[in-house]
C-alpha cells in the first residue's frame, strides 16, 4: 500500500507526460468545401483551406503550464475586460487546478480572450467557425456525416448528458481527420464566434430586432432541421468574449505553410 | 492625440519578459524545448503593452494593445485616445443600408451635445472592412459626410484586431458578400478611463439617454 502511494505520483506523471506529448499533436485537415448550417450566402458552399487542428481540446495541465509562463493570465491577475468573474473558478487557486479536476480534462471557464492568447502563445490561433464546423461534420469514416441519423443522434444525446466537461480528453470517437472530442465533451470557442446572427441577438431575442442588423435578411440558417448544429450556433450567438462557462473550452488551429 | 505612437518602452518590456520567461523555462525543461522557444517568441512579440505610466483600470479598453491607423494615415493605439469620452460605432464605408442611418445617428448625437463639453468628446468610427476602408477612403468618407472636424476619428486595423475590438464592444459582424456585411448596430459610450458607460442599440432610436450619459461623463472631465 505504501509502495503504491509512492509510485502513484510517478505513474501519474508518466501518464501525463505521455499524454502531453500526444496532446500537442495536430491533425492535418485537407482543403475542401461544405455548406454550413449557417453563414453561407444563398446556400453556396464555403471553402476551407488546408490547415492543422489540435487533436484534443486544451487540458487543465496544459493551461496550467501556460499560466506559469504567462502569469498575467492567472485568475487573480485577470482583467475584467478580458474575462468575467467565473474565469477558472473551478480551480483551487491561481496555479492549481485542484484534486477535483483531472489534469487531462479539458480546461473550461476560459474566456475567448484567454483562449485566443493561449493559442497565440503556442504559435497557433483559434480555428474559425467554418473550420471548426468542417472538421466537426466528420464521423469515424466520412468527411461529411451530417445526414447520418446515428451521427446526429450521438450529438443530440450528448447535449442531454450532464457534466461531460469533467471527462478526460480523447475518450470520444476519433473522426475521419484523426481529431477527437468535437462532440461529446465540451463546447469550444472559435475565432469568429461573434459573427453569428440568429433572429436578433440572443440577448435580445425578438423579431422586432431585425433592424439591429444590416443586411440580416440575406443570412439565414440553410437547414433548420439540422438541430444539432443549430444549437451550436445559437450557443455561440449568446456568448460575449469575456464570458466563461463550465462547459466551454477550446482547441487551437494553425495555417498550413 | 493623433501623434505617432512610437513607444520606446516596448522593447525594454520585451527584454524584461524574456528574462522572466527564461527563468521559467528552466523549471519546465522536460516539456518540449523547441515548442516553448517557438511559442515564447510569438507571445513576447504580441505581449500586451502593460501599463507603465498610469494604471489602467481592469475594465478599460485601453488594455487592448492593438495598433490602428486613422483617416490621416497616422498610426495610433487605442490608449492615445485616453482622457476623452469616446462615442464609438463600427461601420464600413461601402455600406448601403444600415450604416448611413448609423452615421446619421452619430452626427445627430454630436450636434446635440452641449457646447461646453464638446471638446471632451471624441466620436470614433471603426471600420469592419479594413481591406476596403483604407485611410484615404475613410478620409473621403469623413469629408463626404461632414465628419472631418477634430472631434471625429476614423480607425482601421488588421482583421484580427477588428474582430477583437468588436468582441469588446459586443458587436457581431459577418462578411456575407464582397462589400456587404451583417453587423450589430450599437453605439457605445466610453468614459475618460476607457470603461464602457452606455450602449445604444438599434437604428434611429431615441438618443436622449445616450446624450445624457455622454454629457454626464464629459462633465466629470471639466
Amino acid at each position: 500500500m505504501l509502495n503504491m502511494k509512492r509510485f502513484l505520483p510517478l505513474f501519474l506523471f508518466l501518464i501525463t507526460a505521455s499524454l502531453w506529448s500526444q496532446v500537442v499533436k495536430m491533425a492535418s485537415i485537407e482543403r475542401g468545401t461544405f455548406v454550413p448550417l449557417y453563414g453561407a450566402t444563398s446556400k453556396k458552399p464555403v471553402q476551407v483551406d488546408a490547415f492543422s487542428m489540435d487533436i484534443y481540446p486544451v487540458t487543465n495541465a496544459q493551461f496550467l503550464e501556460f499560466l506559469k509562463k504567462y502569469p498575467e493570465n492567472s485568475r487573480s491577475r485577470m482583467k475584467g475586460i478580458f474575462a468575467d468573474k467565473s474565469y477558472l473558478s473551478q480551480w483551487e487557486s491561481d496555479f492549481n487546478y485542484g484534486s477535483a479536476n483531472l489534469s487531462t480534462a479539458p480546461v473550461t471557464n476560459v474566456s475567448w480572450f484567454t483562449a485566443k492568447k493561449y493559442c497565440e502563445c503556442q504559435g497557433k490561433r483559434l480555428p474559425t467557425m467554418d473550420e471548426w464546423e468542417y472538421v466537426a461534420m466528420a464521423d469515424e469514416k466520412r468527411i461529411d456525416a451530417r445526414t447520418k441519423e446515428s451521427f446526429n443522434n450521438y450529438i443530440l444525446s450528448w447535449y442531454e448528458k450532464p457534466k461531460t466537461y469533467a471527462n478526460p480528453v480523447g475518450q470520444t470517437f476519433k473522426n475521419y481527420w484523426g481529431v477527437y472530442d468535437m462532440h461529446g465533451l465540451v463546447w469550444e470557442w472559435t475565432a469568429d464566434f461573434n459573427s453569428v446572427f440568429l433572429s436578433g441577438e440572443s440577448r435580445k431575442d425578438k423579431d422586432t430586432d431585425r433592424n439591429l442588423f444590416c443586411g440580416s435578411g440575406s443570412v439565414n440558417a440553410t437547414d433548420l432541421m439540422n438541430y444539432a448544429a443549430f444549437m451550436r450556433y445559437a450557443f455561440r450567438g449568446s456568448l460575449k468574449a469575456r464570458f466563461t462557462t463550465k462547459n466551454l473550452g477550446f482547441r487551437c488551429a494553425k495555417d498550413k505553410k | 492625440m493623433k501623434s505617432n505612437s512610437h513607444n520606446p518602452s516596448l522593447s525594454e518590456q520585451a527584454n524584461l519578459l524574456k528574462v522572466k520567461t527564461e527563468k521559467n523555462t528552466c523549471k519546465t525543461l522536460f516539456l518540449g524545448f523547441l515548442l516553448i522557444l517557438l511559442s515564447l517568441q510569438s507571445c513576447v512579440n504580441k505581449s500586451k503593452a502593460e501599463t507603465i505610466d498610469k494604471p489602467i483600470s481592469d475594465l478599460s479598453i485601453y488594455n487592448l494593445p492593438s495598433k490602428w491607423t486613422n483617416e490621416e494615415g497616422e498610426d495610433i493605439e487605442m490608449k492615445d485616445l485616453k482622457g476623452k469620452v469616446l462615442v464609438m460605432v463600427m461601420i464600413y464605408t461601402s455600406c448601403k443600408s444600415a450604416c448611413p442611418r448609423l452615421v446619421a445617428d452619430m452626427r445627430n448625437i454630436e450636434q446635440r451635445l452641449p457646447n461646453n463639453i464638446k471638446d471632451n468628446v471624441n466620436l470614433v468610427l471603426v471600420s469592419i472592412d479594413p481591406a476596403v476602408d483604407t485611410p484615404k477612403r475613410l478620409k473621403a468618407f469623413a469629408i463626404e459626410n461632414k465628419m472631418d472636424g477634430a472631434q471625429w476619428v476614423f480607425l482601421r486595423s488588421s482583421e484580427e484586431n477588428t474582430r477583437e475590438f468588436a468582441a469588446v464592444l459586443a458587436v457581431n459582424y459577418k462578411k456575407i458578400a464582397p462589400l456587404e456585411f451583417s453587423h450589430s448596430n450599437i453605439i457605445s459610450v466610453f468614459n475618460a478611463d476607457g470603461e464602457l458607460a452606455y450602449q445604444q442599440e438599434g437604428l434611429g432610436v431615441n438618443s436622449d439617454q445616450t446624450i445624457q450619459k455622454i454629457t454626464e461623463e464629459a462633465q466629470k472631465i471639466n
